[in-house]
Order: C-alpha cells, then sequence, then structure tokens
C-alpha cells in the first residue's frame, strides 16, 4: 500500500475491486488507477504498436496509457480510461492489447522490431507479393492492432436523450467555472454548469492552495451548497460537454449510473442537446510532458498528475511506499509538485530543472540547469539517468514527474475550425477570437492558469457573456488565492539519439517525427497521419503541441508558423449506445398502425412493415400450410365474390377552395380542371424534370373540393410539393391544403358482389350502376348515419369501392362489412393479394414508379396534357424522355413451374447476356391463381411492338433463367368491362 | 527512389537515413502543358495518370491548403462498383480493376482490401430492387451475390436479426469492394506523380482564370499567375466555388457530409456492411477503428461540419443494426463537402470555355472513383475525348434528358 | 441549428425539411419561346455560393410553412427568414 494522508477518498468507505483477476482495495472517491496506484500498481497497460509496458500518465480523461476493459459479460467496456472511471464496489476491469499476462505480452516482440515499424512503414511494404496482403499481412496487422474488445453481445443498458436551454452554459467546474456560474446564477440568468468529474472544483481539489485560507475544498462546497441553492441553476456533474453546434448547440454526455454497479432502474447515460445563449469555456488546461529517451516506463508521469493524485486521492506513485520520486521540469510548476510531494512525506530524489540557475522551492535538492537522458525498469521505473554539463550520473527512483507546461484546453473553442493562437509568453497555445459564437473562454482554458486569475477571468467572463444577452450581473466577492509562479522555459524535448515518445498511446517518437521531416512530411495534417500523431483515444492531448515542437525545431520555423492543431467533436469518447439515444431494437422507428390493426391481429393476420406502416399481408386460415395458399384463397375470392382490404395508408390530402380545378391542373400532368363534381379521375403527378412520380385518384366532392390520393410511399413528399407549388409557385391561388391521411379509414371493398354487400350497409343510398358509375364518387352516410365518402374505383380490375369513414369507426367498419358480407363470403385480403390483383390488371405500383421512369414507359404518355401547363410538363418533352423506348408489359413464364423474378434482366433468345444487349428487367411478379401460372409485369425495349415474342429473362444472380412471353400488362379483362358492370 | 522489400530492411537496420521526400517542393513554374486545380485525390490521380499513361509530363498539381486535405482525406475509405445503371456501372468497374492493381502499379501500399460490402435488404421490394442491381453487376463483370438471413448469420452473427423494427431479410453482396486506406491514396499518386516529373505546389489557392478570346490560357494564384495549356479543375465540393471565377453555374450544390471514426477495437466488422432501413454503413480501419456513416446533413454547406441530429440519426441505426456497438466509443466525427449532383452522377466533361475542363459531382461516394476518374479525366485532357466508361458523364445529359439517377430522386441533391 | 420562424420564433431545424435554392420560387413562363432552357436551367442549375444563401424550408413539423431563409454557407449564420409565400407574392408583384 502506498496510501498517504487526506485526500478527498471517504475512509469509511471501502470498496473491493479486481484488476486482471487480482482482488484490491480502494475508497469512496477513488478513481480506478488512483486506487491502482494506491495499491502500488504501476503496470496498467500497453501501447498500440510497440506492445510497451505502461502505467498511468495522467489524473484525467487526457490519458493514453491506463485504458482497461472495464466489466464483465455484455456490459464489458473497452479502452476506459482508469483515471475517470470511479470506483464502485465490485468493479472489475482487465488491461488489454496483450497475448498472455500483462507483464509478459507476447507481442511485446513488436518492440524489437521497432526500427522496422518506423513512421509510414506500411505504405512502403507488404505489396510484395500481390495476393498476400489480404490473405497474410493485414489480419495479421488486424489482430495485433487495435485495442480492447467488444462483448459481441447486444448492450443491455437502456439510454436516454433530452433537451435543456438556457442563458450561461458554464462548461467546467474548476475555480473559473464556479465563479461564473456563480456571478450568474446570483444575476438571475438560467445557467447550466457541467463538468466531467463527479466532484466540482475542478484542479481546485488537486492542488494544496488555500482559498481565504482555507483548504479549496471548503469553499468548493460553499459554492456547491449556494448553486444547489438557486432554482435557476442546473449543476450537472459526471457530464461531459463534448461538442459544439451551430447556433449555441451544445451536445453532453452525462453518466448517469457508470460510478454504479449496475444502473439499476434508470439509464446508463443521457444525451443532452443543450442550446446556450451564452457559454463560457473554463475546461481547465491540460499538462504536456518533456520527451526524453525511455520516457514511457510506467512510473513516470505528468508531475501535475502525481501532484493530483497526493493531494486529491492520497496516492503515491511508487509501488513501495520510500521509493524515490524525482521530479523534472522546464519551469515552477514541476517545484510545485515537489512541494506537495514532501508535505505528504514523499521521498524525494529531487527536481531535475532544464533552467540554469535554478533553485529549489523547498527543503529538496535542485539539479538546475539538468535534463533527464535515460531511464530504466522494464515493468516500471527502477533509475534515471540526470545529466548536467554533459555528466550523467544513474539515480534510484521508482517514479518521475513531467512538468513541461500546460495548454489550454482550447478543444471546444475550435469545433467550428477556429484555429488557436500562439501565445509566446504563456508557451500556449490559447483560443482564438474566431471560435463560435457566443462562447468566451476563461481560466486555465484561455491561459489564466493562476488560481486568483482563473476566478477573476470566470466572474468576468460570465459578466460579459450575460451583458451581450442583457441580463446584468455584477462582481461578486471572490476569495482570496494566490496566483503559483507560471515561469518556465522552452524547452521542448531532450535530444538524443535512443527513442523519446511523444505520443505514448501510437508509439509516436521524436525520431518518427524527425523521419516525416526527412520524408517531405511536413504540414502538421500530413505530420499526423503519417505518424499517426494524435489519432490515439487520446486525441493527442498530451502530445500534440509537443510533436509541433519538435517539427518547428527541424524546419527551423516558429511554432505557428509550423501549424496549429485543432480539434474535433467529440471532447472525449462518446459512448455510441448514448448517442443512438436508446430507440433500439423494435423501438428503432415508431409503427404506424391501421384501423383495423387490432382487428387484422386478433384474425391471425401477418404483418409486414411497409415504410412506417405496419400492414396485414395475409390472413392464414386453419388449414393452409403455406402463404401462397393463403394469398391464392384472397385472390380467388375477390375475383369471386368480395374482399375487404385496409387501404388507409395511402396518402390523402384534401384540397378546397375557389381555385382547386386550377391548382390540380398544374398539379396533375392530365386535366383534374374538368372533372365532375361527383367523379373521380386516375392521375398522373411528375417531378419538374418530367419524370414519373406518383399517381392516385383524384375526386371531385363538390364545385371546390377535391380529395387527391397518393401512394403510401410518397404520402408525406406529395403534400410538401403541394404545399410548395401553392406556397412558392402560385400563392395567389385560391386553395387551402390539408393531409387527411390519419383522418379517414379507408377499406377497398372488391369483387363482384361488392356492390351487394355495400348496398346491406348505405343509408338509403343509391347504389346501381346508372346512379354511382364507374369512378363515381359521393359524400354519404352508412350504418346508420356514420358520414362516410365512397368512392367507385378498383385496383384489382373488378367492381369495387373504396369507402372512407372517420378514423376511429375503421375497425367498426370492417366488422360491419365481415358481419353483413358473411353469405357473400366477404373475405379480408392483405398486401400479397392486393398485389397480385394489381400486377393481373397490369397496374403500376412502387416497382414501376421508381423514379426512373416515365409516363410513356407506363404507356401513359398520351395523359401528360399538352394544353395547360403542369409542372413537368415542359421537362417531360426533353429528347432523351420523348426518345423513351422501353414499355410496360406482361410476361408470361413458359416454364411451368418457374417464375421469372423481378429483378431478372431480359434478353433475346440466344443473345449473349451484357449490358449492351440488355433489353430491360421484370419489375414485379407472382403467381396468378386467376391464370393459374406465373406472371410478371416487365419494361421492355419497343416492349409494345414486341406482344408475342419469346425472350429470356435471365437472373445471373443466382443462377436462373426463364423463357417467357410478351403479353399486354392487362392479364385480366383488358376491356374494363368488369370495372363498368 | 522505388520502395522494396531489401530496401525496407536496409533503411531499418541503418536508422532510415536514406529515406528522401516522398514529393519535391518546387517552386511554380511559368508555363506547363496542364494545370491541374485541385491537389486531392482526383487531381493528384489524374496527374500520375496524364504522365505515365500519356506520357504529359509538363504538369502542375495546384492546391490550395496541403494535398489529400480535402475529401480524400476525410471519406469512410469505401471501394465498390456496385452500381445499376449502364452509365455508371462500367466506369465503376474499370476503376475497381484500378485498385486491385493500385499498389503494384504506383510502388505504395494504399492497403487496398477487398474485404467485400453486404447491402443489407429488409422487404421484398428492396430485395427485387437489388437484385436488378446484382445482375447488372454481373452483366459488367463486377461479380455479386445475393446473400440469405442464414448466410447473414454466418457472416455477421452480430447483427440485429431476432428484434428489429425492419427484420433483415438478407443482402447484396460484392466480394470484390471493400476498403482502402485514404491517405495512402492520395499519398501513392502525389509521389508516382512527382517521380515522373508532375510538380506537386501546396499552398497555392486559385483566385481566378486567365482568359483569352474565349479559352483559358492560365489561372492566377496566391503564388501568381501561372499559365496553361489546358486547365482541368477537380476541385469536389468546391466546385462551384472555382467554376463560379470562370462565371460559370453547374447543376451541383455543396453539402456536408460527416464521417465517424469509433476508438480502436479487436477485429469485430468483416467488410463493409450497409443498413438497408436506415443511413448507417460501417467498416473496420486496419488500425481498428469502426469507420462509419449515414445520410447528408442535407443543407448548402461549406463549413466542414455538421449538426448532432445528423450524429444521432447515424448511430441510431448503427445500435439498431448492431447493438453490441453500444459500448464502443466515438473517438472522432468530422465533415467533409460533398459536391452533390442533379442526378447523383459524376461529371467528366470539357466546359464550354476553351481548354477548361471540369471534373466533379462526385456526390457522396468519389473515394471509390479515384483511380477511374483520373484515368478518364487524363484521358479527356490529353486526347480531347472522352474516355470509354465515362462517356455518359456529360454536362449536357440534363438539358438533353439523360441523367443517370441511380436512386431515382430528381433533381434534389440531398436525396441522391 | 435553430431557424428563426417568422411566426413561431426559433425552431430547431429538425423540424424542417430543407430544398435548397430560393430560385425554385422563380419558376419560369411555360408559355415563352424558350421554355425548355429556362426550365433546364431552373431545374439543374445552381449557382451554389459560398457565402450568403437564399433558401427553402418546409417546416415539415411545425406549423407547415415554406420559409425563404437567409444563411451563410460558410459560417451557418442566418441572417433572415421570411413566408416564402410573401416573398413568392412579393417578387410576383414586380
Amino acid at each position: 500500500m502506498t496510501r498517504l494522508s487526506g485526500g478527498l477518498i471517504d475512509r469509511n468507505r471501502p470498496l473491493k475491486f479486481t484488476f486482471n483477476g487480482t482482488a484490491y482495495s480502494g475508497f469512496a472517491g477513488d478513481t480506478l488507477a488512483s486506487a491502482l496506484l494506491a495499491n502500488g500498481v504501476q503496470l496498467m497497460g500497453r501501447s498500440f504498436k510497440y506492445h510497451r509496458p505502461r502505467g498511468v500518465f495522467s489524473a484525467g480523461s487526457e490519458e493514453p496509457n491506463a485504458l482497461v476493459e472495464l466489466r464483465e459479460g455484455a456490459r464489458q467496456e473497452p479502452n476506459t480510461r482508469a483515471t475517470v472511471a470511479e470506483l464502485y464496489d465490485g468493479l472489475s476491469a482487465r488491461s488489454q492489447n496483450h497475448v498472455g499476462p500483462l507483464h509478459r505480452d507476447l507481442l511485446a516482440v513488436n518492440d524489437l522490431f521497432s526500427p522496422f515499424f518506423a513512421a509510414g512503414f506500411y505504405y512502403k511494404t507488404f505489396m510484395w507479393p500481390r495476393a498476400f496482403w489480404e490473405k497474410l499481412y493485414e489480419p495479421l496487422i488486424r489482430n495485433a492492432a487495435g485495442l480492447g474488445r467488444l462483448s459481441m453481445l447486444p448492450d443491455p443498458d437502456s439510454y436516454d436523450k433530452g433537451f435543456l436551454h438556457c442563458d450561461l452554459l458554464v462548461i467546467g467546474a474548476g475555480p473559473a467555472g464556479l465563479a461564473a456560474a456563480l456571478t450568474a446564477g446570483r444575476a438571475g440568468a438560467r445557467v447550466i454548469l457541467g463538468d466531467e468529474d463527479f466532484h466540482l472544483g475542478g484542479r481546485l481539489l488537486m492542488e494544496s492552495d488555500l482559498l481565504d485560507g482555507a483548504p479549496a475544498e471548503a469553499w468548493v462546497a460553499t459554492v456547491k451548497a449556494e448553486l444547489e441553492s438557486l432554482p435557476n441553476v442546473r449543476i450537472m456533474t459526471r457530464t461531459t460537454v463534448f461538442g459544439v453546434y451551430d447556433h449555441g448547440i451544445f451536445g453532453a454526455v452525462e453518466r448517469v449510473s457508470d460510478h454504479l454497479p449496475e444502473p439499476g432502474s434508470t439509464v446508463r447515460q443521457t444525451l443532452w442537446r443543450i442550446t446556450a445563449k451564452r457559454s463560457v469555456l473554463a475546461a481547465g488546461a491540460t499538462e504536456r510532458h518533456i520527451p526524453f529517451a525511455d520516457n514511457d516506463r510506467p512510473g513516470i508521469m505528468l508531475a501535475g498528475a502525481m501532484r493530483a493524485y497526493a493531494n486529491r486521492w492520497a496516492a503515491s506513485p511508487v509501488r513501495q511506499g520510500n521509493d524515490a520520486i524525482a521530479i523534472f521540469t522546464n519551469g515552477d510548476d514541476g517545484h510545485r509538485t515537489a512541494r506537495d510531494l514532501l508535505a505528504k512525506g514523499a521521498n524525494l530524489l529531487g527536481v531535475i530543472d532544464t533552467r540554469k540557475g535554478a533553485a529549489a522551492q523547498g527543503d529538496y535538492k535542485v539539479f538546475d540547469g539538468a535534463m533527464v537522458t535515460g531511464t530504466k525498469g522494464r515493468l516500471g521505473l527502477r533509475a534515471i539517468e540526470i545529466t548536467r554539463d554533459g555528466q550523467s550520473s544513474w539515480h534510484d527512483a521508482g517514479a518521475l514527474g513531467v512538468a513541461g507546461g500546460w495548454n489550454p484546453n482550447v478543444h471546444l473553442s475550435s469545433h467550428h475550425r477556429g484555429r488557436p493562437v500562439w501565445d509566446e509568453a504563456r508557451l500556449a497555445f490559447v483560443p482564438g477570437q474566431n471560435g463560435p459564437a457566443g462562447m468566451i473562454p476563461a481560466g486555465a482554458a484561455a491561459g489564466q492558469g493562476g488560481t486568483a486569475q482563473a476566478l477573476a477571468s470566470g466572474a468576468a467572463g460570465a459578466i460579459a457573456a450575460l451583458a451581450e444577452i442583457g441580463i446584468t450581473a455584477h462582481p461578486i466577492a471572490l476569495p482570496t488565492a494566490k496566483d503559483a509562479s507560471a515561469d518556465q522555459e522552452a524547452f521542448w524535448h531532450v535530444p538524443g539519439k535512443r527513442r523519446a515518445w511523444v505520443d505514448f498511446q501510437n508509439d509516436v517518437t521524436v525520431k518518427d517525427i524527425k523521419l516525416a521531416h526527412q520524408e517531405n512530411m511536413r504540414p502538421v495534417e500530413h505530420l499526423k497521419r503519417w505518424t499517426t500523431l494524435g489519432m490515439a483515444t487520446d486525441q493527442g492531448k498530451t502530445a500534440n503541441v509537443s510533436a509541433l515542437a519538435v517539427m518547428a525545431e527541424l524546419t527551423g520555423k516558429s511554432l505557428p508558423e509550423t501549424g496549429t492543431t485543432i480539434f474535433r467533436p467529440p471532447y472525449t469518447g462518446v459512448s455510441l449506445g448514448v448517442l443512438g439515444g436508446g430507440d433500439t431494437g423494435k423501438g428503432f422507428r415508431p409503427e404506424r398502425l391501421t384501423p383495423t390493426h387490432h382487428w387484422a391481429k386478433a384474425r391471425g393476420a401477418e404483418f409486414v412493415e411497409v415504410g412506417p406502416w405496419m400492414r396485414a399481408q395475409y390472413f392464414p386460415q386453419a388449414g393452409e400450410r403455406t402463404w401462397r395458399e393463403t394469398v391464392d384463397r384472397e385472390v380467388l375470392a375477390v375475383r369471386a365474390g368480395v374482399g375487404l382490404c385496409d387501404v388507409t395508408t395511402l396518402g390523402k390530402i384534401d384540397v378546397q377552395g375557389a381555385d382547386a380545378g386550377e391548382f390540380l391542373n398544374r398539379i396533375y400532368a392530365n386535366m383534374m380542371g374538368t372533372l365532375k363534381v361527383g367523379m373521380v379521375r386516375y392521375g398522373l403527378m411528375l417531378r419538374e424534370d418530367g419524370h414519373l412520380y406518383d399517381d392516385g385518384t383524384c375526386a371531385r366532392l363538390a364545385e371546390d373540393h377535391y380529395v387527391v390520393t397518393t401512394t403510401t410511399a410518397n404520402a408525406g413528399a406529395v403534400y410538401r410539393n403541394m404545399e410548395f407549388a401553392h406556397q412558392c409557385l402560385w400563392p395567389d391561388l385560391d386553395v387551402q391544403l390539408i393531409s387527411t391521411t390519419d383522418a379517414w379509414a379507408q377499406i377497398a371493398v372488391a369483387g363482384p358482389k361488392s356492390r351487394e354487400l355495400l348496398s346491406r350497409i348505405v343509408d338509403g343510398f343509391d347504389l346501381s350502376n346508372e346512379a354511382f358509375p364507374f369512378m363515381a364518387c359521393a359524400n354519404l352516410t352508412v350504418c346508420g348515419g356514420l358520414r362516410a365518402r365512397l368512392f367507385r374505383i378498383s385496383f384489382s380490375g373488378e367492381l369495387a369501392y373504396e369507402i372512407a369513414v372517420p378514423a376511429r369507426y375503421g375497425a367498426a367498419l370492417m366488422e360491419r362489412l365481415m358481419t353483413r358480407g358473411q353469405d357473400l363470403g366477404a373475405t379480408p385480403y392483405g398486401t400479397e393479394a392486393l398485389g397480385v390483383l394489381r400486377i393481373e390488371k397490369g397496374h403500376a405500383a412502387g416497382a414501376e414508379l421508381n423514379g426512373q421512369t416515365t409516363a410513356q414507359m407506363l404507356g401513359l404518355g398520351r395523359m401528360v396534357s399538352q394544353k395547360k401547363d403542369s409542372i413537368g410538363a415542359i421537362m417531360s418533352r426533353r429528347e432523351g424522355l420523348a426518345q423513351e423506348k422501353r414499355r410496360l408489359v406482361g410476361l408470361k413464364s413458359l416454364a411451368p413451374q418457374t417464375m421469372a423474378v423481378s429483378g431478372a434482366h431480359l434478353f433475346e433468345q440466344g443473345a449473349t447476356r451484357s449490358m449492351e444487349t440488355d433489353q430491360g428487367w421484370v419489375t414485379s411478379a407472382c403467381y396468378s391463381p386467376h391464370l393459374q401460372g406465373y406472371i410478371a409485369l416487365a419494361y421492355l425495349e419497343n416492349g409494345d411492338a414486341r406482344m408475342g415474342e419469346t425472350l429470356v429473362a435471365a437472373n445471373p444472380l443466382e443462377g436462373t433463367e426463364v423463357p417467357v412471353e410478351v403479353v399486354s400488362a392487362h392479364f385480366i379483362d383488358p376491356e374494363g368491362g368488369r370495372l363498368r358492370d | 527512389m522505388t520502395f522494396s522489400g531489401f530496401k525496407v530492411i536496409k533503411e531499418a537496420l541503418t536508422g532510415h537515413k536514406g529515406w528522401g521526400p516522398l514529393w519535391r517542393t518546387p517552386e511554380p513554374k511559368a508555363q506547363y502543358d496542364v494545370v491541374i486545380v485541385g491537389g486531392g485525390g482526383h487531381g493528384l490521380a489524374t496527374a500520375y495518370y496524364l504522365a505515365k499513361v500519356y506520357g504529359v509530363t509538363n504538369v502542375a498539381v495546384l492546391e490550395k491548403g496541403w494535398i489529400g486535405s480535402g475529401n480524400v482525406g476525410r471519406n469512410t475509405t469505401i471501394i465498390r462498383s456496385n452500381y445499376l445503371l449502364p452509365g455508371n456501372q462500367p466506369f465503376y468497374e474499370f476503376s475497381m480493376k484500378l485498385w486491385e492493381n493500385l499498389e503494384q502499379d504506383t510502388n505504395f501500399n494504399s492497403m487496398v482490401s477487398q474485404r467485400g460490402i453486404i447491402n443489407l435488404f429488409h422487404s421484398d421490394g428492396q430485395r427485387d430492387a437489388y437484385r436488378r442491381r446484382g445482375n447488372a453487376m454481373m452483366l459488367s463483370g463486377a461479380g455479386a451475390r445475393l446473400l440469405s438471413q442464414a448466410d447473414l448469420r454466418e457472416r455477421a452473427p452480430f447483427l440485429n436479426f431476432d428484434n428489429a423494427r425492419f427484420p433483415i431479410k438478407g443482402g447484396l453482396m460484392q466480394e470484390r469492394a471493400g476498403t482502402a486506406r485514404h491517405d495512402g491514396v492520395a499519398w501513392g499518386y502525389a509521389r508516382g506523380a512527382d517521380m515522373r516529373g508532375v510538380d506537386i505546389i501546396q499552398n497555392c489557392e486559385v483566385t481566378g482564370f486567365r482568359m483569352d478570346a474565349g479559352r483559358v490560357t492560365g489561372v492566377e494564384t496566391t503564388r501568381g499567375v501561372i499559365g496553361a495549356g489546358k486547365v482541368g479543375v477537380a476541385v469536389a465540393g468546391n466546385s462551384g466555388r472555382v467554376m463560379a471565377m470562370a462565371g460559370r453555374r453547374l447543376p451541383i450544390e455543396s453539402q456536408v457530409l460527416q464521417a465517424f471514426v469509433s476508438e480502436g477495437l479487436k477485429p469485430v466488422i468483416p467488410g463493409v456492411i450497409t443498413f438497408g432501413a436506415g443511413h448507417f454503413y460501417i467498416s473496420q480501419s486496419d488500425k481498428g477503428g469502426l469507420v462509419f456513416g449515414g445520410d447528408l446533413d442535407g443543407y448548402n454547406s461549406y463549413a466542414q461540419r455538421g449538426g448532432l441530429p445528423v450524429v444521432e440519426d447515424v448511430l441510431e441505426g448503427g445500435m439498431a443494426l448492431m447493438p453490441m456497438l453500444g459500448r464502443a466509443r466515438l473517438l472522432r466525427n468530422w465533415g467533409g463537402i460533398v459536391d452533390m449532383s442533379m442526378d447523383g452522377s459524376p461529371i467528366i466533361d470539357r466546359t464550354d470555355i476553351g481548354d477548361l475542363y471540369f471534373n466533379g459531382a462526385w456526390n457522396y461516394g468519389g473515394f471509390k472513383a479515384t483511380p477511374a476518374s483520373g484515368y478518364a479525366f487524363a484521358h479527356l485532357l490529353a486526347r480531347d475525348e472522352p474516355h470509354e466508361t465515362a462517356r455518359a458523364f456529360r454536362f449536357d445529359r440534363f438539358a438533353r434528358g439523360y441523367v443517370i439517377d441511380e436512386k431515382g430522386v430528381g433533381a434534389q441533391p440531398n436525396l441522391h | 441549428m435553430l431557424i428563426p420562424h417568422p411566426l413561431l420564433g426559433p425552431r430547431n431545424a429538425q423540424e424542417f425539411t430543407y430544398l435548397g435554392d430560393a430560385q425554385l420560387l422563380r419558376r419560369p413562363d411555360p408559355q415563352a419561346p424558350d421554355a425548355e432552357a429556362a426550365f433546364c436551367d431552373y431545374v439543374f442549375q445552381r449557382s451554389n455560393p459560398a457565402g450568403v444563401h437564399q433558401e427553402l424550408w418546409f417546416h415539415e413539423q411545425g406549423d407547415r410553412s415554406w420559409l425563404v431563409v437567409t444563411r451563410n454557407t460558410v459560417t451557418h449564420e442566418i441572417l433572415g427568414a421570411e413566408l416564402a409565400c410573401d416573398v413568392a407574392k412579393r417578387e410576383g408583384a414586380q
């Protein structure tokens, strides 16, 4: 145990956990990393490429090394940073990316071959022989690459998402963020304060600084209590604001129950879309390191992290209590760590300070003007080499803190591609002026890293931000605090021949950057892509600026001339589950149910997804062995008696107004203004580019009232386009539109006995052929006063009607029709039978109206009126459309038991099978119980002129060929007598 | 310098001192035979094939930033030739054949990996449309297979077969499809072109065209005027911007398409899989990151960033299809500007201005076309006639009514 | 994005369906002798500017009004929004 005194851990709440199967214990308030350190565990993982042993490097979400697979079974969570994994009782974690035990990873052999794996190595080799890339090299690389493993089991947890709105979003709850939130909160502004940590306080918790002469956590507690008391302030801990989107919208993830063994009845995480009028970016800063030879051993970490572990978590970085600790720094910040460690009783070897003449700031030894030039210790640091004035000496050390300065967390400020600017005084990139609109950086994120500076800039940021939206906030009393000295020199890396890591996780060394420079991969994006620098799970938070500095040194340019790195969302990794929002499985999309859905379900119908709708596909009866048997029965029942089908899903649009007829003349390719009241007409709609768009019926219920029906698939789009035509093209026409698809239940009543059936439910309405002929329509009442609309239209080719009643009566109407039609053999039929009936009749549906076809192809070219303007009319006359020769035809299979399947291509007999000889394709196919054979619809070159010809429907994809005879698409009743009787 | 196994070993053992620049950093000359505007995949490929196949080496590629900084460096790396229409399919199949020999041709490992693409279908109608397409692929020699649900359960048991809102019924597979290392493609072409004498000029933004009597004679750039016998524009999302300098409007809208990569994971996804009931497609990189994407944001944009709604939509699709993804994490998400055309198909053609040529309208599938696009554009620039596989990619197809509309949605770019 | 709906105030762009360039309001005269060429231009050609763009959005999940939104395609800043029918009527009157 290397647990120190003090810290913000609850020693009354011990927690048990396992790492790689070994049991340990920690305390509430620990992270997995702090608890492991306190147990003397330094070795926590392996690097990506060379499988180098690695220990924890940081104390936050920037962690490159200590990545673990957390939890078991379906909850296994790869690449979890041990530094932010909150300890809970029973936590189980395993290290990743090794073969064999962590301390004896077989793939560590890669490290021996590291000279071969230099930057860009992959691009230069593995090319010979050609076939070996996919068969040998790539699988090897793939298996060696990657980090953690997915369980491959469905994620068992649920997720949620929601919207939040505020005046001021404060990102980060360190000194700047707390001061900003308190200032804004007292001003009455609606404030959201978000922080990724589970405590408020940020860096205040990690330091030994006093606020108003007391430990900082006392002030944090006071502020927290006040903020919690303000109804206009929402505090969101365990919440990472991960991205900035347009117009003040932020993405944030709240880890609701990741700190619990299981979520229980709540969600695992929530995705928040926060709309904020203004924001203060108080995200703090991330410490950078100083690359030197063999700087990646477990036990070497950021000095600020070491300080954080000692102060907040009472954890020492060494394996055994008295191992010596050294600090390597280029400025005063390293001395801060030395002082804090001393105060905790650590055995301090001393501070190696690159600055000549640097003095001790406490009771410890300083190696001034010195560097760390080497290290020893395979699985954990044992010794370091200190070089001063050309003299090197080895010293035993169990841990080394590295302090290279601090990089403001500018990430969110660059999400809109604003570039950070170089601040030479602070040796850091700070947010530029071109960040997201309304965002004010404050505190360490703005380069104001001193405690007093951070408090003041946070408060000032809030005042400035609120002033922009007309809220006056007043300065608040801030606690007295000191700014620690930030003096440092521009010392970026220790020169030398051995490997010095810059990006730990991806194993990018100073040598790799030199090689990239040598190979002219000098633009920073080329450098990153060639070496994989900054591409790891930490997005190079601890690496990128150091790498730029090395490249700057090589090119002889200044650091900002060399480039800047901007960051993309998300700030830290966000689980895919929460971004999916929890609508998984059958909840992926809502289901739209027809009015007769439950009725059909009770009758045992099978359902099929039709866009968002669930429709009855067929209604099996006892004794039927196959779906075909059922469908054949339903089809024959319609042809012989009467069938009932819910066609509510067809789009319905009410068009009313004095100019309704004129409006529809312009919407439909054919004439609608001349339609007589009480009649229905089939209509074609074109897109403005002249292609066929949608078809359906148009009924005129009154002089100024039409009802347009559309296909199910295009119901929304046709309505949208009609509104476009009305509002944008012809706003002066007196017409009003409304979609009534959901308002009316519509049932097709089809078959020779349909009139008889309907006559039993209408309230004294004359259904005779003379009074209500084919294509008639009327408002009427049925079943004793229920208002209804009746249309004598037919998709099946039989005498048929569609009757509409208010949606809530749809199921009752269906039941009434079934009851009253029992003696007539009334039979419900589903979408399959509907499809067979329309193919037999040669009616087009989705496969024929696929957006690539024209009215000519359907044989309806003459419906496009030349007498009037309509959408698409002009463009339908273009050369390529006018000369279109493919036509819809029918096909009869000449092989008795074989179907020419949809998607087969047509060829002349004996022709080679090629794109050049292709004659067309089969659009729809079925078994026709009426014709007792397989039939199909197809588009065929010069189809009209090829009746009786024998072709081959070829389906090389599945290796089938079927001889077919070209026939009229109207397999039944081509004269239409049945419709009109 | 030729890369070889011997060279790689020698350099590894001698401290990598012998590697030289992958390409030079030349100053622009006053005059070139051909100036290509745009140092992306298509521009670099054009220069490469101009030099290698057509012997035209007095060529400059002008890039406003760093080469490969456009869509070739920010796509989801899929290569495939699974098109339906005769205007497209031979071209993409030609591209696939070039992919298959790319590394040997350029002496640069672009990591072409033919691990297959599976387009899932969830309804009979979708199956029929895929069957029609698969048959077109068979007819063009691209090859295709129709997979049953049982086949899929074997290949991808992690898909959501049993609790899906839109059940998976099967898939259309092209086994020769797969992925390539996107940056490597740009670099391989750049290095190959540079070796053959092409000047690659970075940080050189074109700011205008020099014209004389209806012909283009050169370009104005941030590094001075550069004369050109012919100018080829291959700037993808910036097509509208650049051609506006020549006073031309295009049948193109620039829109943003987002792409996503997860943290590195041990291998989970074989090949490329696309969802048929939501907009989501996914593959896994050699490094282990899941690379995925979905729908366009759907509005005009030059901002190289998208919005949260599409992020959510993509992951809703992902989680619906592969519920085991939930505990992986998104690492990076970015946007690219794609040149969406009015029929979803590309343009490789002369313009109505003499000696000015255009290559663009790659919609959201330009990467897979890179080799054939470069080849066909080089052919057009060198021979002044279209390459046989790119004859349909003309400007005038819109006015004449010969659009190549794979999706059948008409002049609505955000639906292609 | 947030769209400043002239009647309803700021609305999330998710509620809208995007169509494209507001030139689509200006349907050519079908009677003109060069109507086919004018329609080709209208349907297919776009100015596609990098900068200020007038464009059509439909409040599909809302009040179903078509809006003409003025937006910068480089910064996504929205400079204004009007009911498309107002714009169409105004232009028709000119």
